[in-house]
Order: structure tokens, then sequence, then C-alpha cells
């Protein structure tokens, strides 16, 4: 028997209407606006950019404000956003030696062209609660400013290289990228489609399965090689001008990852790389990216896939915080039926047990 | 889509990418400002000002094979003037109003006598406000650089 049910739709509206007030809290207390969470909110509103898969400051902002702080649900918003417009091309690839670089540090080599740069940094704070920061500040904080050269600040993996003991890049292939958000992931999949994946993927996802590779749940013991921080200019070709243009700045958060590597019967000792890039200041994710990117390629070294890091249909299947929300959140879903269904069956099962006994 | 002129040289190539450069990296504002008064009844719109989005690609290690990293919004705009110079935007953003106005300000650059008077009013404005942004930028960074030094032990 079907039996359709209707209803809920005045429990629905109304409990709508009850999360926008309280999405708004006190109404004595002023209202956050999209500007200042953008200015102030910053590495949560990068973070959503970076996961939404979508470069707009704007719309992270208010993604953030209607999800009440909400990072997935957010992401969410930005993603079902971007499904609405139109894509009039892909970019020149980027060009991240020629960042502008806001933070530039090497773990592995101490003295480099253009030297160690910290940024603003979360780094060397004492981690202890500033409670200045309860009241409004008498006058904004002022940065230090030093004199600043046109100093050169080629990538670390690119100059350290000359000994070839650190593995070069693959020749710059013009091959066209796979793109997970026009076809379906399908094992095995191309580095190029796992870097997409990991630049959407969830941090906390990542992070994990990095500090599982770490802990020796995988074999990577990695050093980083370099994490820089800064602006880059994208540059599309549009057919109707047929030469390439600036159409903007993008702030990335890039990280190399250089991991020792004893050889196979087909290639030298020497070090491995794993790579990280995300929008925004993302150094976290981008960090633990580079080591999960070096994971996945244990097929490339004659590794042994042993452990989640280094799967890469258990991690790309499960990086994308949206889906698999979506998919937990289903459960929510009425299940009346299939749950009426499961109960006669218990039941049935019961009763033909106990007359076993 | 209209195609660039054949006088679209290397060299007016060169000169349009910097402007069109300048413009997309520029605050709205500034660009609306510069229209001329007047201007209305001379623009054609051949493409009105819409957003779409640009993929953003990186590369393998910074220097390997290119891979889709995430999208930028764009709002793009191509206008037409009466003498049929044509102008076209692709500026990041969804600021459809400055996409237009960068448009405009394209197929005026291409003018010679309107691009002398551009390059004084605009050009070197909006140059310069770029390069202060990122050196303000830069010397705020530099003040962050390492400077190691090595303790000497008296053993």
């Amino acid at each position: 028997m079907y039996v359709a049910v209707k209803g809920g739709e005045k429990a629905i509206d109304n409990a709508h209407a009850l999360l926008a007030e309280e999405r708004r809290g006190d109404p004595a207390v002023p209202e956050l606006s999209i500007a200042q969470i953008k200015e102030q909110m910053t590495l949560a509103v990068d973070r959503v950019m970076s996961e939404g898969s979508l470069y707009d400051a704007d719309l992270a902002a208010l993604a953030l404000k209607q999800a009440r702080g909400d990072a997935v649900e957010a992401i969410f918003l930005l993603r079902a956003y971007r499904t609405t417009l139109p894509r009039f091309a892909a970019s020149l690839p980027v060009d991240t030696a020629k960042m502008t670089i806001n933070r530039r540090i090497s773990a592995t080599f101490k003295d480099l062209p253009g030297g160690q740069v910290l940024g603003p940094t979360f780094d060397y704070t004492h981690r202890l609660l500033d409670f200045s920061l309860m009241a409004d500040a008498a006058e904004a904080p002022r940065a230090a400013a030093a004199p600043a050269d046109d100093a050169a600040m080629p990538r670390v993996v690119d100059i350290l290289n000359h000994e070839g003991l650190i593995e070069a890049d693959s020749a710059p292939a013009d091959a066209e990228p796979g793109d997970l958000t026009r076809e379906p992931l399908t094992f095995p999949a191309g580095r190029d489609l796992r870097l997409q994946n990991l630049a959407r993927g969830d941090e906390g996802f990542v992070l994990a399965l990095a500090y599982s590779s770490q802990r020796g749940f995988g074999n990577n013991h990695p050093f980083a090689g370099e994490i820089r921080l800064g602006g880059v200019e994208v540059e599309i070709v549009p057919e109707e001008l047929g030469f390439p243009i600036v159409i903007g700045e993008a702030e990335l958060t890039e990280c190399h990852m250089i991991t020792q590597f004893t050889g196979s019967k087909t290639q030298p000792p020497q070090f491995t790389r794993g790579y990280g890039l995300t929008f925004g200041r993302n150094e976290r994710k981008a960090m633990a990216m580079a080591i999960v990117d070096r994971s996945l390629r244990a097929g490339e070294f004659d590794e042994e896939r042993r452990f989640p890091a280094q799967d890469e249909e258990f991690v790309l299947g499960h990086s994308d915080n949206v889906e698999a929300s979506g998919f937990l959140q289903h459960l929510k879903l009425p299940h009346y039926v299939d749950f009426q269904g499961e109960l006669v069956n218990v039941r049935a099962l019961r009763a033909e047990a106990e007359t076993v006994r | 889509m209209t195609r660039c002129t054949a006088s679209d040289d290397a060299a007016n190539a060169a000169a349009r990418q910097g402007w069109m450069r300048l413009f997309a990296l520029s605050d709205a504002a500034a660009l609306e400002a510069a229209l001329p008064g007047g201007l209305a009844d001379e623009v054609r719109v051949l493409r009105a000002p819409e957003v779409g989005l640009v993929m953003v690609r990186g590369r393998t290690g910074g220097g390997g094979a290119p891979f889709n990293l995430g999208e930028m919004p764009v709002a793009r705009c191509s206008v037409a003037l009466a003498d049929g110079t044509v102008g076209h935007a692709y500026v990041a953003g969804r600021d459809r109003a400055k996409a237009r106005a960068a448009a405009i300000l394209d197929a005026l650059m291409q003018r010679p006598e309107a691009r002398a008077e551009l390059e004084r009013t605009l050009i070197a404005p909006l140059s310069a406000a770029l390069a202060a942004r990122r050196q303000a930028a830069a010397e705020k960074t530099a003040a962050t650089r390492v400077d190691f030094f090595t303790m000497v032990r008296g053993d």
C-alpha cells in the first residue's frame, strides 16, 4: 500500500522564521555587516572560498553570515551559487614564482634568495587569549615597515634543484586537465584531478589524513621545503582578442613538501615532492594537501599502498564536505516506510528465533 | 564576436594588455569617474555586461602540468563606439558597471586623441595607485624578513 503523506508546510515556514531570528541574535547587538566579516573574519572567509571553490570574498562573507558561521553550510551555499553562472574561460596556469609575496618560509634551507619572510603569522604567538580585544581598540594596530627591495623570490625547489637531488616537475604539458565539476570522478584519477579534489577538500579531513601519514600510517616523513602566500595575477585569452589579458588578482597559499625517497628499480634515490595550492590564506590546508598529494603518489615510486592516505579511492571519495554532509544529513529525511519494512522484518526474525528456541 | 582589426599588431596588443590589466586591478569608481560625459549616445553595446566564471588553473608542483584549482567570478562587456572602435573588458568580480566602464575605456584608449588624454588623467594615476598599494604591502612584509645571526660559542 502506498500512502502519500503531506503536511508540515506551516511548521517548515515557522522553523525558517525561527532560524532567521536566531541567526540575527539579540537585536540590541548591532548586526554584522558583510564588510566586517570580510575584513575581520578573513581566515574563515578564505576557507569558505577555498573549499567552496569560488574566489569571491564578498559572497563567502555573505555565506558565512547566512550560515551563522557554519563553514560547511557556507561552502554549500557558494557551491550552489556557482552552478547558476556560465563558465567563460579557463585561465592560463598561474605562475606562483611571480607571486607578490606576503609570506615565504622554508624549513629546509635557511639562507635562500629572497630570504625567510614571516608575514602575518600565528606562529610564535603564545596562544594566550588577548583580553584587550574584548574592548574596542582606541586605535587600529599598525604594522612595521622596512625598505622593500625587488629581490626575486624563486621557488625553493627550483633554485635548489641543480644537483638533481630533488625530483623535477614533469614537463609542463599543455594537456587539458580533467575537471571534476564537469565529469564524475573515475579511478585511477590523474594527479590533476587529485589536486583539484584536494584543493576543494575538507580541511579537517585532509589534515587528519596528513597527520595519519606523518604518524606512520603511510611512508611519509616530509620537510616543508617552502610555504608561500601572496597574490598572483590571473590571465585568460579571450577568443575575441586572441592574446592574454589580466582579469584580476588572486591570493594563494602554496606549499612544497619534500620527502626522502630511497630509490626504486627505475629511479635513483632523491627527494620527492608533494604539492599543495589553495585560494586565500590557508596554510594548514596547503601543508596537509602537499603531504596527502605525496602519499597518493605511492604507485609512482613503487611504494606499497597499505594505508588510507595512500588510497586514492578512499581519499578522493570522502574529501568533499558538501557531498559528505549531504549524504549524512539525508538520514534526517523521512524514512518511515523503509523503517516500517525493517520493523516487520525484525519482528518476523524474532518470532522465528523464539519458535526455534 | 568582432575580431580585432589588422592594425592590431603586437605593439598595440602589448599596450592594450597593459591598460586592460590596469583596469582589472583598479577600483570600479575610478573607471566610472573617468568616463567622458555625453558618451551615452555614442556607445553601442555589443555584449551586455554579464557575470560568469573563469576556472583558475595552477601547475602541479608549481611548474608542471596544469590542474584546475577553482573558479573566480568575472564580469565582461563589449561595446562599439560610433566610429566602429570595439572595446572589450573582462574584470574579476561581479561588478557589471565596472565591466561596462572598462570596455568603453578600452575602446577610447584605441583612439589616439582620447588615449593621450586618458594616459594623463587615468592611466598614470591608476598605475601610481597600484604601485603604491603594492609597495606599501611589500614594505610591511619586508619588516618580517628574518635576519639570522650566529651565536659564537667560546670553548
